[in-house]
């Protein structure tokens, strides 16, 4: 068990995991790369730092930093976080524990639109497979994704319900689901019902009939996770303190999935205050 | 006052027949972000005056769930004479709950 887990290896994870392990405590680092500001390519703005720098060379210079300090680097995708007296956050490949989590996990720059979604959730549309599969059980349910996310919410749903249909809403398959999960792959144009959902409209004009559809599309991302723990978000953005706190104890967050300006010093700076309250809280816990 | 646990048994009683406004809160143990809110709902249960708090475990009230629709947990209910004036799914914290029943 670490003492704490950040999720996410960009500017935010990386600024937080040098105070973190300055400090003394030890941190995990998940992520599968260095987000958005890898992408970027001349940084020209930051303090310091004059324009000859992409942002893939400073993701590099921050996690070189991270490794010499002994920072655990875990190159995984996160599919699931819960709490039982610690944390735990579950990958495709592994469990990793810790008394307390940072998460710096980004912004999707692309959001989900299907008709019906926001109207019907908690209304037979779940972002929560842990939470919910218990009101869906001996029925016919769908899965809106494609990915290790979705075969995650695949593995709570099929102990419960009557059928599994994983609507991929046309996007490429990238894993490996069971053959008792019906796929679709044609693209959804709408979630109908009345009161509660009650099936999906494809974009060729056919229906398709269920109790409800889970939401487990591309990879988890920071509001699926909030969801999953507690920590209440605004539309897929962290609700969080002037400190980087969330409402729940234990749990921080830091960078562009608070929402913002989506900037590399907010985000460093950001990381930094995650961190500095994350060491409260493990000192207060320790003591 | 402290939260009360609801049952179909009593549910006529401390809920509907309610003569002040009840704050209801479905849960299940196995159900993560619940387990999150619960000392918030505790806290609101002692500090709030002029309401009750009740919690539904919705995995042995089953009947209650499916009388107010609850398909998403945790759900919280806002009840006054009966009637469901406000809901709201999933964790929030404590100031939009204090909100959903209009104090501040």
């Amino acid at each position: 068990m670490s003492d704490v887990i950040i999720i996410g290896a960009g500017p935010a994870g990386l600024s937080a995991a040098l105070y973190i392990l300055r400090a003394g405590y030890s941190a995990d680092i998940i992520g599968m790369d260095g987000g958005a500001l890898e992408k970027a390519e001349k940084i020209e703005n930051y303090f310091g730092i004059d324009g000859l720098i992409s942002g893939k060379e400073l993701v590099r210079r921050g996690r070189a930093q991270v490794e010499r300090l002994n920072g655990n680097f875990i190159k995984d995708e996160v599919v699931g976080i819960s709490w039982n007296g610690d944390f735990e956050v579950e990958t495709v490949n592994g469990i990793f524990a810790s008394k307390a989590v940072i998460i710096a996990s980004g912004a999707s720059r692309k959001k989900l639109r299907i008709k019906g979604l926001n109207e019907f959730e908690g209304k037979g549309v779940s972002y929560c497979a842990v939470c919910d599969a218990f009101f869906f059980r001996g029925k016919d349910v769908a899965l809106l994704g494609s990915g290790e996310y979705a075969l995650h919410e695949a593995q709570e749903l099929l102990p419960l319900v009557k059928s599994l249909t994983l609507l991929t809403d046309g996007a490429e398959i990238k894993a490996d689901f069971p053959d008792e999960i019906k796929i679709v792959e044609k693209p959804v144009e709408m979630f109908f019902g009345k009161n509660i959902v009650e099936g999906a409209r494809f974009k060729d004009g056919s229906e398709m009939r269920f109790s409800g559809v889970f939401v487990a599309a591309g990879s988890a991302k920071a509001g699926d996770l909030a969801k999953k723990l507690g920590v209440s978000e605004d539309n897929g953005k962290i609700t969080v303190d002037e400190n980087m706190r969330t409402d729940i104890p234990g749990v921080f967050a830091a960078g562009d999935c608070t929402g913002g300006v989506l900037q590399v010093s907010v985000s460093v700076g950001e990381g930094a205050k995650a961190a500095l309250s994350a060491i409260s809280f493990l000192r207060e816990k320790n003591a | 006052m402290a939260s009360i646990k609801i049952t179909k048994n009593n549910f006529t009683q401390e809920v509907e027949n309610s003569k002040i406004p009840v704050l209801v809160d479905f849960w299940a143990p196995w159900c993560g972000p619940c387990k999150m809110i619960a000392p918030v709902i505790e806290e609101i249960s002692e500090e709030v005056s002029g309401i009750k708090v009740c919690k539904v475990n919705v995995d042995e009230e089953q009947e209650l769930a499916g009388k107010f629709g609850v398909m998403s947990i945790p759900t919280l209910l806002f009840i006054k004479d009966g009637k469901v004036v406000r809901s709201s799914i999933g964790a929030k914290p404590k100031e939009a709950i204090l909100r959903m029943m209009d104090i501040k």
